[in-house]
């Protein structure tokens, strides 16, 4: 008896283990992608455009379409966004070279259409927060969420320097629930950036949500229709349903 | 006997056709004259939606292949392009995702039915057959199909799954060189999964699907008490009593089965489209690359169980005939049930408690086919596998051992 209920215990947590290996390893931060936050993309296009779109494409994206879903003028958009192109209808593409970008940082930096897909959009969140110094990399940081990345902090300028706070000389080491799923973030600001904790938040936060659009433009669209096609069903089930009952009134 | 020509003696433009063509014929053998159980229940929704998915299926891929391009290098960028220049190009494409999903669930259930009931027992055993060949070309359907979004979990899932043939002794090497065209997935392996998940092996379900029809109209269905309709008929009229036409009754009752199984579907499509990375894995966001493996090569949720029982056996020439022999077995049912009755409802306790541990082991099969390899997990796939196979095995004497109740005559059913 005692055998079978270790076994049982042993099934039930090997079912349960990969609920938290899904993510790879815990992640420091909670994060929401708002889909329906038109203005936040449209901050967050804005961020991307600036910091991000140097070195990373979106290849699969359109100025144009991204104009249109976010509600951005043609003449905005020519103005503030459109930095390597002219059309509207061109494709987001990174003015760095692929050939030349994988010699100076060992690989060329990826394309960035779907990476919340990929990766999902509170990977990519914690991704942007968790840069700290580390002297032993060539950049002079690291990241907690992707170690040894290659990137180097492009937001340091805004977000400030942060250090990894060593965990045992916390004290919280000890208490042997080291999970990790709990963790609260363990970075200390050393030197602030030119945004508060709060800015640089929302900063982040603005561009994970372009992102996210990106990596699906049609979400919203689909949703929506979505409801529409659900009320159909609904009523289309309920008259198929008395239909039938009709129908079958004389089978005894 | 005989063909004669318009036997209902129509007239008019469709007695000109009926003439020449069976029609009326047709009409009548297939929809309206064909009679089927009155007491049908819920599992007898799935053949119908069966049929419903599969012309989702055909509609949707052919649109998918209007803006699709099957070369190696583009794919991956095609697949991404359709689903945003092309106007509802992302509902065709998680229509056609989702719905090769559906088409498992809904055979699952569809073949559970025949399970429960015996629908495979005399004189249906080709009704079953050409079911459990269905089934085979459906895998290889939906496997050829996964690998054409050329993402990297596609490139993996199918490197691995082409490399069992390489397990076999001698010409192993070889096969695995000529499946794929070249010595790695590549190319040449997508050209040729196209091909046949677009022309060949669709064509062939298809004509399997009328096979499959035509073999049961020329029986007639079973029911959920197993007991043969065609022997209490109305003297004068020579219809089944516990029979109903197909149609109205059975169409007007399956739409209101297709109502529900769409607001699920549908459901599915419209609000989560990836399945939380059941349907549309994460690994599969990245284009395939030949020098990055996924951390997990998981195979589609609907291969788990034969995945998970190819991982059970030690050794990989045994687990491959191991994962084939659990599909080829299917098709022995008909003649390893011994059974003096046809449907569970009449069988012993022995055939109640054997379907009840082939369907727990098939559903943590298919778990542990999904998740990466534990020691824990090893072990229940082992125990699920024999639990598998002893199922099948072990048929012919469980159920001729066991006291089996009487069928009634007359089928069970409460007007409602």
């Amino acid at each position: 008896m005692q055998r079978i209920k270790t076994f049982l215990i042993a099934v039930a947590l090997s079912a349960a283990a990969p609920a938290y290996a899904a993510g790879g390893h815990a992640l420091t931060y909670k994060f929401e992608p708002d889909s329906g936050n038109i203005q936040s993309a449209q901050r967050g296009a804005r961020n991307f455009m600036n910091y991000c779109s140097g070195c990373h494409s979106m290849k699969h994206l359109r100025y144009g379409r991204l104009a249109k879903d976010l509600n951005i003028p043609e003449d905005l958009l020519k103005a503030n966004l459109m930095f390597t192109s002219e059309k509207p209808g061109d494709h987001i593409i990174s003015s760095m070279p692929a050939m030349e970008a994988a010699k100076w940082f060992g690989q060329p930096p990826p394309d960035l259409t779907v990476e919340t897909r990929m990766r999902g959009p509170a990977w990519v969140y914690n991704f942007l927060m968790t840069f700290y110094v580390d002297g032993a990399k060539p950049a002079g940081v690291n990241n907690l969420t992707l170690p040894g990345a290659s990137m180097p902090h492009v937001l340091m300028d805004l977000q400030g320097v942060q250090v990894k706070v060593d965990e045992k000389a916390e004290g919280h080491g000890e208490e042997g629930h080291g999970g990790g799923h709990h963790a609260g973030p363990k970075f200390e600001l050393v030197q602030p950036g030119k945004l508060n904790p709060e800015e640089y938040k929302k900063f982040v936060t603005d561009t994970v949500n372009f992102m996210h659009y990106a990596a699906e433009p049609g979400r919203n669209a689909r949703i929506s229709l979505g409801y529409k096609v659900m009320l159909f069903l609904f009523l289309f089930t309920i008259l198929a349903y008395l239909m039938k009952k009709e129908w079958w009134k004389d089978v005894h | 006997m005989a063909i004669v020509p318009n036997p209902h003696k129509t007239t008019g433009l469709l007695g000109w056709i009926d003439d020449r063509f069976p029609l009326t014929k047709l009409y009548k053998d297939h929809l309206s004259e064909y009679y089927a159980p009155k007491n049908f229940n819920f599992w007898y929704y799935f053949g119908s939606l069966a049929l419903l998915v599969l012309v989702n299926q055909l509609l949707t891929g052919i649109w998918l292949v209007m803006h699709y391009k099957p070369e190696a290098s583009i794919a991956w960028d095609s697949v991404e392009a359709l689903m945003r220049d092309v106007p509802y190009g992302d509902l065709l494409r998680y229509l056609h995702s989702t719905g090769a999903s559906a088409f498992f669930v809904v055979v699952f259930l569809h073949m559970y039915r025949g399970l429960l009931y015996g629908s495979y027992r005399k004189p249906r055993e080709l009704v079953w057959l050409f079911g459990a060949l269905i089934f085979l070309v459906l895998m290889a359907e939906a496997f050829a199909g996964y690998v054409l979004p050329w993402g990297n979990m596609s490139y993996w899932g199918a490197s691995v799954i082409i490399n069992l043939f390489g397990a076999i002794p001698v010409i192993g090497n070889d096969l695995v060189i000529w499946i794929q065209g070249d010595y790695f997935p590549s190319d040449a392996t997508l050209g040729r999964l196209f091909s046949l998940h677009v022309i060949f092996l669709p064509f062939v379900l298809v004509a399997l699907v009328v096979a499959h029809l035509i073999a049961l109209h020329e029986v007639g269905s079973n029911n959920p008490d197993g007991v043969e309709i065609k022997k209490h008929k109305d003297p004068k009229t020579g219809i089944p009593l516990d029979g109903i036409p197909f149609h109205p009754y059975y169409t007007v009752k399956d739409v209101v089965g297709v109502g529900v199984f769409l607001i699920i579907f549908l459901g599915i499509v419209f609000f989560a489209p990836d399945g939380g990375g059941w349907l549309l894995e994460k690994p599969n966001f990245t284009p395939a690359n030949p020098m990055a493996t996924p951390e997990h090569i998981t195979p589609a949720w609907y291969f788990g169980s034969f995945y998970a029982m190819l991982r059970a056996v030690p050794d990989k020439l045994l687990g491959v005939l191991t994962m084939g022999a659990a599909v080829v077995i299917i098709f022995f049912v008909p003649w390893l049930d011994r059974s003096p009755v046809k449907s569970i409802r009449y069988k012993g306790m022995l055939s109640k408690i054997a379907l009840t541990l082939f369907t727990i082991s098939f559903v943590l099969l298919s778990y542990y086919g999904m998740q990466p390899p534990t020691p824990v997990g090893t072990w229940v796939s082992r125990v699920g596998t024999v639990i598998y196979f002893a199922y099948f095995l072990l048929m012919p004497w469980y159920t001729r051992a066991e006291k089996t109740k009487t069928e009634p005559e007359r089928v069970t059913h409460a007007a409602h």
